[in-house]
């Protein structure tokens, strides 16, 4: 289990995010995740080996380097990449288990081919219903881990840059002894590189729940100003009205041109609900 | 998440390339990427380890590293073949995107959509026209820019690029002036030519795919204003074909209405 590995799996939420969310992961993938590896890890591959303390006393470099490194910054934005990606698998967890409950549904109504089963499969989910509330879930929890980080990333290295030298007078070192960081420049460098690409996705979270929200708003006043009238059907008690949108899709498959008309003409639902129940 | 797998994302947008822009692509991906892999790094693998300065000072060659090498050649060549292979996202989102409608005018069973299968849809290569033509103009836009602005970066830090044997270091804690080695500077030289060599290749590429974008679309745009009485009466059929459908669906509904509610 590698990047590579988690790549493979966020790719399939990828299908029932927003745009933004594409972008977000995009940004992600190639921008961090992608430099991560192919540069910053090179850049402190050597932190510990070439940091030189001005001291031939044994022990001395070890105990500055763990005095001024408690946590790498590799292994910290490796942590944060995977926690901020994580959230999205909450929503492919509900993805899975509404196609779940689809499934069932083409099995009790008699329609369990494999033709259709495999559109269900492929089909993409409308974020709406209970899977809006799991999206904004997770985008929430991607900025609160994205912040926190940002704040112990600020807490234990105040200021970003990374200095060339660091006194350092922990036992078992005799007095003040200097210490010299290798390559400090470019770790600088990396270090606002990866900063800038954590705000910009930042930014893209908070563009992300805006959007959702607006969208939700939209839809409850276009919901206000048409009531629905799923009422007359035998499944309609128990299941809610995206099911019920479904199920009469599935039950009027059989007759092509009844289906396209229903599709075209939303009015005239209800009478097929009617037609559908008896 | 390696080379491997931006290999991957970017051969989707190959399809949809000019004849130039695939040219590009390989270029990119043979002669730069591929050789920064399997050669490059190697080369530049003990750059810092083998860096050696006369001095016994402790911190000296480190302080010395970091004031002669701000960003190592191998991570400025990442950064740039990271930078300017994404603009071709741009083009990947807009086609992605126009797939979905497509399917969508499928789904929906739209007569104007012309495709058999869903599969088809999938399949189909975009032509360059329209609002596609302007995201792929930007993105070899962005390329340009983003190529140019590396070159620059690289010729500012490293002052011309040739990779010199030694170099006199004084900065603090060094003892008064101190000489420091790199290692393998003609090897370094030859990569870093050879890397700037290809890159101004692809920069000719790009440019030769700007202009070549820009003279069809002039002549496209020539041919239509030399045949203007071609174009609206194209467009009068399609409009009819459509009032005509609508007109179908209309009376079809009718009928089924009154079907319903005997």
């Amino acid at each position: 289990m590698n990047w590579a590995g988690l790549y493979t799996v966020l790719s399939g939420v990828n299908r029932h995010s927003t745009a933004i969310g594409r972008i977000w992961l995009s940004v992600i993938f190639i921008f961090r995740i992608m430099v991560l590896v192919v540069a910053a890890e090179s850049v402190w591959g050597d932190e510990k080996s070439a940091f030189t303390c001005n001291t031939q006393q044994p022990g001395c470099n070890s105990v500055c380097y763990d005095h001024f490194f408690p946590i790498s910054h590799i292994r910290l934005w490796a942590l944060q990449l995977i926690l901020v990606t994580t959230p999205a698998l909450l929503v492919a967890m509900h993805v899975a288990y509404q196609q779940h409950q689809e499934k069932k549904l083409l099995v009790l109504t008699g329609h369990a081919d494999p033709k259709h089963m495999e559109e269900v499969k492929k089909h993409k989910m409308r974020i709406s219903g209970s899977l809006w509330w799991t999206y904004v879930c997770s985008v929430v929890f991607r900025l609160l881990f994205e912040a926190v980080f940002m704040y112990i990333f600020y807490m234990l290295y105040p200021g970003y840059q990374m200095v060339r030298l660091v006194k350092c007078e922990a036992y078992p070192c005799p007095n003040t002894v200097d210490c010299f960081i290798s390559r400090p420049t470019e770790k600088t460098i990396f270090t606002v590189f990866m900063l800038v690409t954590s705000s910009i996705c930042i930014v893209l979270n908070m563009a992300e729940l805006v959007y959702l929200v607006i969208r939700a708003c939209a839809r409850r006043g276009q919901h206000n100003s048409n009531p629905p009238s799923g009422k007359g059907s035998f499944y309609g008690h128990k299941l809610s009205e995206y099911k019920q949108n479904e199920i009469n899709q599935l039950l009027t498959e059989q007759d092509g041109s009844l289906k396209d008309m229903l599709r075209r003409n939303p009015g005239l639902q209800e009478k097929g609900d009617r037609c559908s129940a008896c | 998440m390696d080379w491997g797998a931006l290999h991957t994302i970017l051969g989707g947008v190959n399809k949809h390339s000019t004849s130039i822009g695939k040219i590009w692509l390989t270029v990119l991906f043979i002669f730069r990427i591929m050789i920064l892999v399997v050669a490059a790094e190697k080369v530049w693998g003990d750059e810092q380890d083998d860096f050696v300065c006369n001095t016994l000072q402790p911190g000296c060659k480190n302080v010395c590293y970091d004031h002669f090498f701000p960003i190592s050649h191998i991570r400025l060549w990442a950064l740039q073949l990271i930078f300017v292979s994404t603009p071709a996202l741009l083009v990947a989102m807009h086609v992605a995107y126009r797939r979905h409608e497509k399917k969508r005018q499928f789904i929906k069973g739209d007569q104007k959509c012309e495709y058999k299968d869903i599969e088809e849809i999938r399949k189909q290569r975009f032509r360059i026209e329209g609002t596609l033509w302007w995201t792929y103009t930007s993105s070899i836009f962005f390329r340009l820019v983003f190529e140019a602005v590396f070159m620059y970066a690289f010729y500012f830090m490293y002052d011309g690029f040739r990779m010199p044997r030694l170099m006199k270091c004084n900065a603090w804690p060094c003892p008064n002036t101190v000489d420091c080695f790199v290692s393998r500077p003609t090897e370094k030289t030859v990569f870093t030519v050879f890397m700037i060599a290809v890159s101004s290749i692809c920069i000719l590429l790009n440019v030769a795919e700007l202009c070549y974008l820009l003279t069809k679309f002039f002549l496209r745009r020539s041919k239509k204003a030399g045949n203007p009485k071609h174009h609206p009466n194209h467009e009068n059929k399609e409009e009819t074909k459509q009032n005509e459908m609508n007109e179908l669906i209309s009376d079809s509904c009718q009928n089924t209405v009154i079907g319903f509610s005997s």
